[in-house]
C-alpha cells in the first residue's frame, strides 16, 4: 500500500449543491430552535455594524499620520521634479528620503495599517508601491525580484490592457537589477508624459514623475546584509529614480542605527513618524463601541476584564480585542434564546409582542425577572406568572427602563470620570474603562476607593472644579438622555455661584494679602504651634463659602452616582443585553493547554467520574489510567529515567490492582500485556513531550519537564 | 511644566491636616505583600521539598488564570505547580512510590519522605573503611541513600535472583555517582548475606572515593539555598540511575505487530466514562461548524487522542463538502504534500511550482477569485515533528487565514503553543477547545520512529541483516570490524567514531582491503545504504560511526556469528 499523509475527500457533484448555510448550524446547535433564524440575522447585523464602526474609528485615527506621510512624500522629491542642477541639491539627493514609521509592538495590527496606507498612497501620490516582508526576502536577489514584480504588476493594473503585451514578460524572467528598474521607470514616465487625453485621470491624481515607494513592513526582521546592500545600491541611482523608503518599526527608531552601520545610514535622510499608540486606539474603541447606547449588546465586568487582560498582558492587539468582542456577540446570541430581544428598543418592543409561549417561560425563568416578580404585589405576581399578554406589556416597560438606564448611565459615568481622572493617585483608575468596570462590579459608592476619591475631590481647588463642571455640562448637554435638563441647570447654578464667589473674593483678597505680608518667616516651632491652634479651632471654625460650595458640589455628584450608576445586574432583564460568561471567553481565547494536561494526568477523576478514581489531596489512586501511573512514577525521577526500573515499578502497581488472582495465572502472558501497556504509555508520554529517548545511557529516557513535582 | 502659585500658609496647614486623615492605602498593601513574600521565601528556604515560586504565581494571578470563576472541572492549577524548577531527586523514589501505590489499593497515600529509622540503623559492619566513611557523613547520606524495601523484597523473592543481581551489578558504569554505588553495595551486601553469594567486584572501587566525597559534602552543607539547588540539579553531568538494561531482562522485545495485538485484546479502562466524555464533545459539532463559518479556526487540546473525535466530526458534518484530512503524525508528511493535494486534487491544477510560497500564492489567488470554493482542512497533530517548523506553520497559518478555508486541528505536545508567535496566532485566529478524551494514541504512536527503543531495535536489525546479506564476504568483514570496534568503545560517551586511517590499517591487517581506494569504495556503498555515518572531528579527521544503538549491534554480531 502506498503510504500517504493527506487525503482529499470530494463529495459527488450531486451532493455538493446541498452544502448548508451557516444559519443552519446556528439552528442545529440550539435546543429551542424557534426564531433562531431571526436571532442569527440580528447577530450578524450587529457584528457588521460593530465592524464598520471600528473600521471607521481606525481610519479616523490614522488620518493624521497618513496626511503627514503624504506631505513628506511630496516634499521629498520636489527637487527631483524641478530637475535642479545645483551642486548642493545634487549632493543632497544622494540621500534617499526615508520615513521611519514607529508602529509599536502590536505587530498583528500592522498589516491593516499598511494596507490602508498603501491604499491612501495609491489614491493620492503614486501608483508605484511595493510592500516587502522580511520572510520573502532572505537575499538581495529575492528582494529585487519581489520589488520588480510588485512594481510592474501594479503598473499593469493601473493602466489599461493595451500595454500588457509588452509588459507581459513575467518578472521572473527579467534580469532583476537596478538598471532594469530604472529603464522600466523611464519608459513608464515617458509614456505618461506623452499620454493620450483619455488617460488624464491618472496624471491628475498623481504627479509628473511619481516617486517609487518601497515599504519594509517589518524592518527589524530583515537581515542587515540585505538592507545594507539595497540602500547602497539604490543610493547610487537616486538621481535617476525617485525612490522613497518607508520602514515599519515595531520597537524604537534606534534600531535603524543598530541595524545599519554609519556609512549606510548616512545615505538615508530619515524622518520619524509616530503612529497612534495601541492603548489610545483601544480606549477610543471602548469609548465608541462599548460605552454607548448605539449597540444593544453590552459586556459584563468580568468579560470586559478578560478582554482587557488579554490585550494588556498578551498582545496589545486591537484587532484581537475586536475579534474577542465578535466571539462575545456570537456566544451571546448562540447560547441565549432571549437574545432575540437584544436589538434596538423599537424593534425589541415589536419582537416582545410576538414572543411565543415558550419564550415567555424563558423570561419568567430569568433570575432578575424573578426578583422583580417577588417585589410586586401578590395579584400582580399571579398575573405576571400566568398571563402572557400582561407579561409582554411589563417586559416592554422593563426594556424601556433598561434603555433609559443606559442612556443615563454612560453620560454620568463620563462625568464621574472627569472628576476621578484628575485626582492624585487615581483611586478609581485613570482610564474610563477601569471606572466602568468598577461601576459594573458592584455599587461603586460602597467601595473604599470611591470613598477616598470623594475625599480627594473635596480638596480640589477652584479652577479645577470650574473646568470639571464645565466639562460635565458639555457631556450632559450633548447626550440624548431626557432627565439631564435639571442636572445641567443645577451644575450651571454652581458655576454662577462660583463666579459670585470670585467677585467677592477679589475684594477680600487685597486685605488678606496685606495681612500675610506681616508674618514672613515660619520656622518649625511656629508652624507646629499654628498647626495645633488650627486643629483646635477647626472644629469650631466655620467653613468658608467656597468650602461650603465645594461640599455641596461633591455631594451632588455623589447623589448622581448613587442614582444613575447602579450596577447593571441589579436591573431587571439585564441578562438579555449583557454577555457575562467570562469563563467561556477565557477558555476559547486564552486557553492553558498545559494546565489541562496537568489536571488530566494528576487528577483523572476530574474528567472520568468514577468512584474508583476518586481521591483526595494531590495523589492518585493506583487504578488510574496507565498513562497517569506512568506519569506519576516518572515525576519521582531525575534527569534520566531507567526504563527497566520504570517498567518494574509500573508492573508492581498494576499487578497490585489486578490482585493475587492474576498472579496465579500464567505469569508470562500477563507480563507481556503489562509490558505492552507500559510501552504504549511511555510512547504517549513521548508524544506529549514529557520525555525523549536518550543516548546518554542504554535504555534510558531523558525527562523534559520539571513541573508537577 | 509646573506653575508657581501663591498659597497662603493657612491653606498649607489645612492641607497637611486633611491629608493625615486619608490612609495611604496602596503603600500599605504593598507592604503587606512584601511581608508575605518574605515569609514565603523563608518557608521556601526551610523546606526543600516544596519549592513554590511566588513570582510565577503572581504573574499567573495577573493573567487571571488563577482567578477563574469556575473552571469547567472545578480544579484550577496555578503555574507554580506546572512550571517548577528541577529539584534533586533520590534515585529510588520511583520504586518507593510504586510500592506505596501497590500496597494501598484503592486509596491514596501521601508519600512519606521521612527516613525510616531502621534504614539508618543498617550501617554495614563488614567493611571498616565504609563504616568510617559513613560515620562522618551520616546526615548527608540520608539525602541520597535510600534503600527501597520494595526492591529488596522483590530481589529476595525473585526466583532467579542470582541472574538478576548479576544483571544489576556486573554492568560497568562510568557515569554513576558514588552514592549510588554505595547504595548498590549496601543492597548487595544484604543480598549476599541472604543468598550467601560471593563478594562483588564493585567494592574495590570504594577506597578511591573518600577525599572527593568529603569536599562534596562540605559544599552541600552550604547549599540550603533554592538557587544553588537549581544549579546543583543542573550542573552535574552524573546521573543517579541504576544500570539495568532491558536486554538483561528476560523479556523479549515485542514486535510492532504483537504489541498491537496485545493492546487490542486488553480491555480499555474506563471505556464508559471515555464514551461519555466523547459524547459531550460531539454535541459541540454544530457550534464548531458555525464558528468555522464565522471566520474562526478551531484547535483542540487536552490529554488523549483526538483522532476519533475529529474523524467523527468529519463523517457527521463534512460529508457534503470538499475536505482535506492531514495526518500530521505521519512521519513523512510535509507542507509541500499538503499544498500539492490542494492544488492537484481540490483545484485540479496540473503543473509544478518553484517553491511552496509560490504555490501558496497560487492557492490564495484561486480562493480569492472564486468565492464558491470552500475547503475544510482537518489536521491531526498540527504540532507533529514534521509540521512544527517555523516555515510550515507560517504557510499553514496563511492558508488558514483565507476566509473560505476552514481549519480544525488538534495539538498534543505540551509546548505546542510555542510554535506560534503573535503574528501567526492572529492569522490562525484560533478558538481553543479542551477535549480531554483519555483515549490511547493508537494512530499517533503507531509509526516506528515515534516509539522508544523497544521496537526500533527489531526493525533496524532486520534491515541491517538484509542489507549485509547482499554484500560480499569482504564487505561484511569490514562492517563487522567497525561494529566490533564501536562496541568495544560503547562505554566511552565521547567516542567520536573510528578514524579512517585507523580503520584502513585494521582492514589491511585483516586482509580485507588492499588499498585505501577499495576501502573508500566500500564505505560509499555503506553510506548509500545508511549503514554508516561519517563526520569530521575537530582535527579534520574523518570518523566513521554506525548509527545504530549498541544493543542492536550486539544482537547483530551474535546473529552474524551464528551464521558464520
Amino acid at each position: 500500500a502506498i503510504l500517504q499523509g493527506c487525503f482529499v475527500f470530494k463529495p459527488s457533484p450531486k451532493k455538493r449543491k446541498a452544502s448548508r448555510e451557516t444559519v443552519e448550524y446556528f439552528r442545529e446547535g440550539n435546543s429551542d430552535a424557534e426564531d433562531s433564524e431571526l436571532r442569527f440575522a440580528t447577530c450578524q447585523s450587529l457584528w457588521k455594524q460593530v465592524k464598520l464602526e471600528t473600521e471607521q474609528i481606525e481610519e479616523e485615527l490614522n488620518k493624521q499620520l497618513f496626511d503627514n506621510l503624504v506631505n513628506f512624500l511630496m516634499r521629498s522629491h520636489s527637487e527631483f521634479q524641478e530637475k535642479t542642477t545645483e551642486w548642493t541639491c545634487r549632493m543632497k539627493s544622494r540621500e534617499i528620503p526615508t520615513a521611519a514609521l514607529v508602529l509599536g509592538v502590536n505587530v498583528t495590527d500592522h498589516d491593516l495599517t499598511f494596507r490602508s496606507l498603501s491604499e491612501v498612497l495609491q489614491n493620492n501620490v503614486t501608483p508605484y508601491i511595493a510592500l516587502l516582508q522580511a520572510k520573502d526576502c532572505p537575499g538581495i536577489k529575492h528582494l529585487m525580484q519581489k520589488l520588480l514584480g510588485q512594481l510592474m504588476n501594479c503598473y499593469i493594473d493601473v493602466d489599461s490592457s493595451e500595454e500588457e503585451e509588452c509588459e507581459q514578460i513575467s518578472p521572473n524572467r527579467i534580469r532583476c537589477s537596478m538598471a532594469s528598474l530604472i529603464s522600466w521607470y523611464e519608459s513608464v514616465t515617458k509614456k505618461t508624459d506623452s499620454e493620450t487625453p483619455g488617460k488624464k485621470r491618472n496624471s491628475s491624481r498623481h504627479w509628473q514623475s511619481p516617486p517609487v515607494v518601497v515599504i519594509f513592513k517589518d524592518m527589524e526582521s530583515f537581515t542587515t546584509k540585505v538592507l545594507q546592500d539595497f540602500v547602497v545600491i539604490s543610493s547610487q541611482h537616486i538621481h535617476e529614480l525617485p525612490l522613497v523608503l518607508i520602514f515599519g518599526i515595531a520597537t524604537s527608531p534606534m534600531i535603524i542605527h543598530s541595524l545599519l552601520p554609519h556609512s549606510v545610514s548616512s545615505l538615508l535622510c530619515i524622518e520619524l513618524f509616530q503612529s497612534l499608540s495601541c492603548k489610545d486606539h483601544l480606549s477610543t474603541i471602548i469609548d465608541k463601541v462599548l460605552l454607548t447606547t448605539q449597540f444593544p449588546l453590552k459586556l459584563s465586568e468580568k468579560v470586559l476584564q478578560v478582554l482587557i487582560n488579554i490585550f494588556l498582558y498578551h498582545d496589545f492587539s486591537v484587532q484581537n480585542f475586536i475579534k474577542g468582542f465578535q466571539l462575545c456577540i456570537v456566544e451571546h446570541f448562540y447560547s441565549h434564546p432571549l437574545s432575540i430581544l437584544c436589538c434596538q428598543l423599537e424593534e425589541a418592543k415589536k419582537r416582545v409582542s410576538s414572543l411565543s409561549q415558550n419564550q415567555c417561560e424563558n423570561i419568567r425563568r430569568l433570575p432578575s425577572f424573578r426578583r422583580y416578580v417577588e417585589s410586586q404585589a401578590s395579584e400582580k405576581q399571579i398575573a405576571l406568572l400566568t398571563a402572557d399578554s400582561f407579561l409582554k406589556e411589563t417586559v416592554q416597560k422593563l426594556l424601556e427602563d433598561l434603555n433609559v438606564y443606559h442612556e443615563n448611565y454612560f453620560p454620568v459615568l463620563r462625568c464621574l470620570h472627569v472628576f476621578t481622572s484628575s485626582l492624585p493617585k487615581y483611586p478609581l483608575g485613570k482610564q474610563i474603562r477601569e471606572l466602568h468596570c468598577a461601576c459594573l462590579e458592584n455599587r461603586v459608592w460602597e467601595t473604599e476607593e470611591y470613598e477616598s476619591s470623594l475625599q480627594l475631590a473635596r480638596m480640589l481647588n477652584k479652577s479645577d472644579l470650574v473646568t470639571m463642571l464645565q466639562k460635565c455640562v458639555e457631556i450632559l448637554v450633548s447626550s440624548p438622555g431626557k432627565e439631564f435638563d435639571k442636572i445641567v441647570e443645577k451644575l450651571k447654578e454652581f458655576l454662577t455661584q462660583f463666579q459670585k464667589l470670585e467677585e467677592a473674593c477679589q475684594e477680600r483678597d487685597e486685605s488678606v494679602s496685606s495681612q500675610k505680608e506681616l508674618q514672613k518667616k515660619t520656622d518649625l516651632y511656629h508652624l507646629q504651634k499654628t498647626l495645633l491652634e488650627l486643629k483646635e479651632s477647626r472644629r469650631s471654625k466655620k467653613l468658608t463659602k467656597f468650602e461650603v460650595l465645594r461640599f455641596e458640589i461633591v455631594d451632588y455628584i455623589d447623589s448622581l452616582v448613587r442614582n444613575y450608576l447602579v450596577p447593571a445586574d441589579h436591573k431587571t432583564l439585564h441578562e438579555i443585553v449583557y454577555f457575562n460568561t467570562a469563563s467561556v471567553l477565557r477558555e476559547h481565547l486564552n486557553a492553558a493547554p498545559r494546565i489541562a494536561l496537568h489536571t488530566a494526568l494528576n487528577n483523572p477523576y476530574s474528567y472520568l467520574k468514577t468512584e474508583a478514581l476518586r481521591s483526595d489531596g494531590g495523589s492518585i489512586s493506583n487504578k488510574a489510567p496507565d498513562i497517569c501511573i506512568v506519569y506519576k512514577l516518572h515525576l519521582e525521577c531525575g534527569r534520566l529515567i531507567n526504563l527497566v526500573d520504570w517498567l518494574e515499578a509500573f508492573s508492581t502497581v498494576v499487578m497490585a490492582v489486578e490482585g493475587p488472582a492474576a498472579d496465579a495465572a500464567s505469569s508470562d502472558q500477563v507480563d507481556d500485556v503489562i509490558h505492552a501497556r507500559f510501552i504504549r504509555a511511555v510512547s504517549e508520554l513521548e508524544l506529549l513531550g514529557f520525555i525523549k529517548p536518550s543516548k546518554q545511557k542504554t535504555d534510558h529516557v531523558a525527562r523534559l519537564t520539571w513541573g508537577g513535582c | 511644566a509646573f506653575e508657581v502659585r501663591f498659597v497662603p500658609d493657612e491653606e498649607v496647614l489645612t492641607h497637611i491636616a486633611d491629608d493625615s486623615g486619608i490612609k495611604v492605602r496602596k503603600d500599605k498593601t504593598l507592604l503587606a505583600i512584601n511581608a508575605k513574600r518574605f515569609v514565603k521565601k523563608l518557608e521556601a528556604i526551610s523546606d526543600d521539598e516544596a519549592q513554590e515560586v511566588l513570582e510565577e504565581k503572581n504573574y499567573v494571578a495577573a493573567l487571571g488564570i488563577c482567578t477563574k470563576d469556575s473552571m469547567r472541572n472545578g480544579s484550577s492549577v496555578g503555574g507554580g505547580e506546572v512550571y517548577t524548577f528541577q529539584s534533586p531527586k533520590r534515585s529510588n523514589k520511583m520504586a518507593e512510590l510504586a510500592s506505596e501505590l501497590a500496597q494501598t489499593p484503592g486509596q491514596s497515600v501521601a508519600p512519606d519522605h521521612s527516613e525510616c529509622p531502621e534504614r539508618t540503623a543498617k550501617t554495614p559492619q563488614s567493611s571498616s573503611k565504609l563504616v568510617m566513611l559513613w560515620g562522618t557523613e551520616a546526615d548527608k547520606r540520608n539525602e541520597f541513600v535510600s534503600t527501597t524495601p520494595y526492591r529488596l523484597r522483590k530481589r529476595l523473592a525473585a526466583p532467579d535472583a542470582k541472574l538478576e543481581s548479576e544483571s544489576e551489578y556486573s554492568a560497568s558504569c562510568s557515569e554513576e555517582e558514588e552514592e549510588e554505588e554505595e547504595e548498590v553495595e549496601e543492597a548487595q551486601r544484604e543480598v549476599s548475606t541472604v543468598l550467601s553469594c560471593q563478594k562483588t567486584p564493585a567494592k574495590t572501587k570504594a577506597p578511591s572515593t573518600p577525599s572527593s566525597r568529603k569536599t562534596q559534602a562540605k559544599k552541600k552543607d552550604k547549599m540550603s539555598n533554592l538557587v544553588e539547588e537549581y544549579f546543583e540539579a543542573h550542573s552535574s553531568s552524573k546521573v543517579l540511575t541504576s544500570d539495568r538494561t532491558l536486554q538483561k531482562l528476560r523479556k523479549k522485545r515485542l514486535s510492532q505487530q504483537t504489541l498491537h495485538d496485545l493492546l487490542e485484546n486488553s480491555p480499555l479502562a474506563y471505556a464508559a466514562e471515555i464514551k461519555e466524555l466523547n459524547q459531550q464533545y460531539e454535541s459541540l459539532f454544530s457550534k464548531w461548524m458555525l464558528q468555522l463559518h464565522l471566520g474562526f479556526n478551531i484547535v483542540l487540546y487536552g490529554l488523549g487522542s483526538k483522532h476519533d473525535l475529529l474523524e467523527k466530526f468529519r463523517t457527521s458534518m463534512l460529508q457534503d463538502s470538499v475536505h482535506l484530512v492531514v495526518n500530521g503524525y505521519f512521519p513523512s508528511i510535509t507542507v509541500k504534500s499538503i499544498l500539492n493535494s490542494i492544488t492537484e486534487e481540490v483545484l485540479d491544477h496540473i503543473g509544478t511550482f518553484r517553491s511552496p510560497l509560490d504555490q501558496l500564492e497560487f492557492i490564495m489567488k484561486r480562493f480569492k477569485e472564486d468565492s464558491s470554493l470552500e475547503l475544510y482542512v482537518l489536521i491531526h497533530n498540527l504540532d507533529s515533528q514534521m509540521l512544527r517548523g517555523e516555515r510550515s506553520q507560517q504557510i499553514l497559518a496563511q492558508l488558514s487565514s483565507l476566509p473560505s478555508v476552514y481549519l480544525i486541528a488538534s495539538i498534543d505536545h505540551i509546548n505546542a503553543p510555542l510554535m506560534w508567535d503573535q503574528a501567526k496566532q492572529s492569522l490562525y485566529n484560533w478558538l481553543w477547545y479542551e477535549t480531554t478524551t483519555f483515549s490511547p494514541y493508537v494512530e499517533e504512536t503507531s509509526y516506528e520512529n515515534s516509539l522508544l527503543v523497544q521496537q526500533s531495535g527489531s526493525l533496524a536489525l532486520s534491515s541491517l541483516t538484509h542489507v549485509l546479506r547482499s554484500l560480499t564476504l569482504n564487505a561484511r568483514g569490514i562492517f563487522r570490524l567497525l561494529a566490533k570496534y564501536q562496541l568495544e568503545n560503547k562505554d566511552n560517551p565521547s567516542y567520536p567514531g573510528l578514524s579512517f586511517q585507523d580503520f584502513y590499517q585494521q582492514c589491511r591487517e585483516a586482509f580485507l582491503v588492499n588499498s585505501d581506494l577499495t576501502l573508500r569504495a566500500q564505505l560509499t556503498e555503506f553510506r548509500d545504504h545508511k549503514l554508516i555515518r561519517t563526520k569530521r572531528g575537530a582535527d579534520g579527521v574523518e570518523y566513521l560511526l554506525i548509527p545504530v544503538d549498541d544493543s542492536t549491534l550486539t544482537d547483530f554480531l551474535e546473529k552474524e556469528d551464528e551464521d558464520v
